[in-house]
């Protein structure tokens, strides 16, 4: 048997590619991308009658503390994504979700501001993507990521414990080395590895046009709190910071079961910046007096998208998730889900060939893809607010003065609510940002924080809660 | 409540949906159950109950008509809001999240022909 290497990879000229009965579909990571594919491919085959044998790789077992058994992200499930499995008839359980968060606190040197949720209702869920941090004490709950895969598993997926090292082409089809040894062969495969994982440059070498996304490293830290003295602190809401540290880009602190997650995004981020942000006096507040970081705490510097390939797929591949396209910054779960079901949409009713992606996978990508170059845009004006101390008093007196006056249209506050949930698109919350009433809003509540400049109320430390 | 509940706990007789409102969400009940009332003539009739996993006030979504019935808590039950424009966004990028609802809405309207039918029948002397 002859096992070529995929440079000569088709990408185009097998449009009536098709799964049948029997196919075998492999996929490469069992992160929420790789569980959600899986779960949505068997569902739907199974709605128009096509027995289809699914393989999940992964050489993680995400029962296990710590790093190991951790695919390293924040760990939200925004509020759009909560509503969308919902209505899949995925309602996430108590013991998956650590935390409901119903509101988010916004600081900023200017003052806190706290922003609830329109319906006063827990609708964005904080989880462990493994069985928790390495120094886990109690373990009353479920892995998120592991609960997904049960749910694949329970559709009919059969978990294969294996690290894949290479890919070739064996007769038209992918063929799959595995470390250790040992080959297997599929008729479709669904990578969704993520950014984190040495197995894309197998696919990056096999000549299929495909090109491992642009990263950024984040830091995330969980530290051990207690249930209690979380819900005299930090409490239920996601503590967002808009803070003049230089470097620092966003910074969020998720309460989580005992743990306070910190997730820190920034420019060449290392040790010294972090110490800055936990130094800073907007974030101490939001600690108990007496709490000092323990260095032993869990953490890692994952790398997250910033720029996905122009085109996740070919002949009888797809890329979902990270390593495919992802939103920027927010909601990475979120767009798993989408991108994933999207693939499997695709590969149960149009087929499998590259033209079949590109013209029922594509538009999803290309939709997120250019929704991020918005995004791209209103974290250009974040960073300009970041940098004008008038700016920052101005957003918090106009988001003040909108959370004193319920029934009334909170325009600032929700395009702040959206920024930070990443509940809606990018361009939907910056064509808000435009429109006539909130500029002038804005530009209103920025006079009168200029000037007079000593005795603007917003310019104290003004709290709402 | 859990720290890990999402959505809302109501009350026993606590009301989700109250006939006569108009409506731009539909529910997915989390625990517990629910009834669906149908008020008329100062009288209440119960079409339903609802249980965990099951939609609410999914035909908000579709229709520009004030709520056609009341639904409200049986015993404590927790539910999550689904927002009619975050599911219509989803709809039209994604046409397959909208099985389950249809689903629901047929299982709904073969309940009904079972019902009109029983009715019949009595009607008939059956």
């Amino acid at each position: 048997m002859r096992i070529r290497p995929l440079v000569s990879f088709p990408t185009s000229s097998h449009a009536g590619l098709r799964l049948e009965d029997g196919s075998r579909v492999g996929v490469v990571g069992a992160g929420p991308a790789g569980s959600f594919f899986a779960y949505f491919l068997l569902d739907m085959a199974g709605r128009v009658g096509l027995d289809l044998q699914v393989d999940i790789l992964e050489p993680r077992d995400f029962l296990q503390p710590s790093p190991q058994g951790c695919n390293m992200c924040g760990g939200i499930v925004s509020e759009s994504l909560v509503q969308n499995l919902a209505a899949e008839g995925i309602s996430l359980p108590t013991t998956v979700i650590q935390r409901g968060i119903d509101s988010y606190h916004l600081h900023m040197d200017a003052g806190s501001v706290l922003i609830e949720t329109p319906l006063h209702e827990m609708r964005i869920g904080a989880v462990h993507r493994g069985s928790g941090p390495r120094d886990v004490q109690r373990r009353d709950w479920e892995s998120f990521d592991h609960y997904l895969l049960q749910k694949a598993i329970d559709k009919g997926a059969r978990l294969v414990h294996a690290r894949v090292d290479g890919v070739a082409l064996e007769e038209g089809r992918p063929l799959l080395k595995i470390r250790g040894g040992g080959q297997e062969r599929y008729d479709l495969l669904a990578v969704a590895t993520g950014v984190n994982s040495s197995a894309l440059q197998a696919f990056e070498a096999a000549g299929i046009g495909y090109t491992r996304p642009e990263v950024t490293k984040t830091v995330i830290r969980e530290y051990h709190l207690g249930r209690e003295v979380i819900s005299r602190t930090v409490g239920n809401s996601m503590h967002v910071f808009l803070l003049t540290i230089p470097r620092l880009e966003f910074a969020a602190l998720i309460p989580k079961g005992d743990y306070v997650t910190v997730c820190l995004l920034g420019e060449d981020i290392d040790n010294v910046l972090v110490q800055a942000f936990l130094d800073a006096p907007e974030v101490r507040r939001c600690f108990p007096p007496d709490w000092r970081p323990d260095a032993k705490s869990c953490q890692c510097m994952p790398h997250i998208s910033v720029r996905g390939p122009a085109r996740p797929y070919a002949d009888r591949v797809v890329f979902v998730g990270d390593c495919g396209v992802t939103r920027l910054y927010k909601d990475g779960i979120g767009a798993a889900y989408r991108t994933a079901k999207a693939a499997a949409r695709t590969a149960v009713f149009e087929g499998i060939s590259a033209a079949a992606f590109h013209r029922h996978y594509g538009p999803v990508c290309r939709t997120i893809a250019a929704d991020n170059v918005m995004g791209r845009l209103a974290f250009v004006f974040t960073r300009l607010v970041r940098r004008m101390s008038v700016a920052r008093r101005a957003i918090l007196r106009m988001t003040v003065a909108e959370q004193r006056r319920p029934g009334h249209l909170r325009r600032m506050s929700g395009i702040l609510w959206d920024m930070f949930s990443g509940s809606a698109p990018y361009k939907d919350i910056f064509l808000r940002m435009l429109r006539p009433a909130c500029a002038a809003g804005f530009a209103w509540a920025f006079v009168r924080s200029a000037w007079p400049p000593v005795s603007a109320p917003g310019s104290g430390k003004e709290t709402v809660s | 409540m859990s720290n890990g509940a999402l959505g809302r706990v109501y009350e026993d007789g606590e009301i989700l949906v109250r006939q006569g409102d108009a409506g731009d969400c539909m529910y997915v009940i989390q625990e517990g159950d629910v009834e669906i009332v149908i008020e008329k003539d100062g009288r209440e009739t119960v079409l339903a109950h609802a249980g965990a996993g099951e939609m609410v006030g999914e035909m908000a979504i579709f229709l520009h008509e004030v709520r056609s019935a009341t639904v409200r808590a049986k015993g404590r039950a927790r539910a999550l809001t689904v927002d009619k424009k975050n599911f219509l966004r989803r709809i039209n990028e994604d046409p397959s999240i909208a099985f389950r609802l249809v689903e629901t809405m047929s299982r709904r309207v073969r309940d009904l022909s079972d019902a009109l039918a029983r009715v019949t029948r009595a009607a008939d002397g059956g």
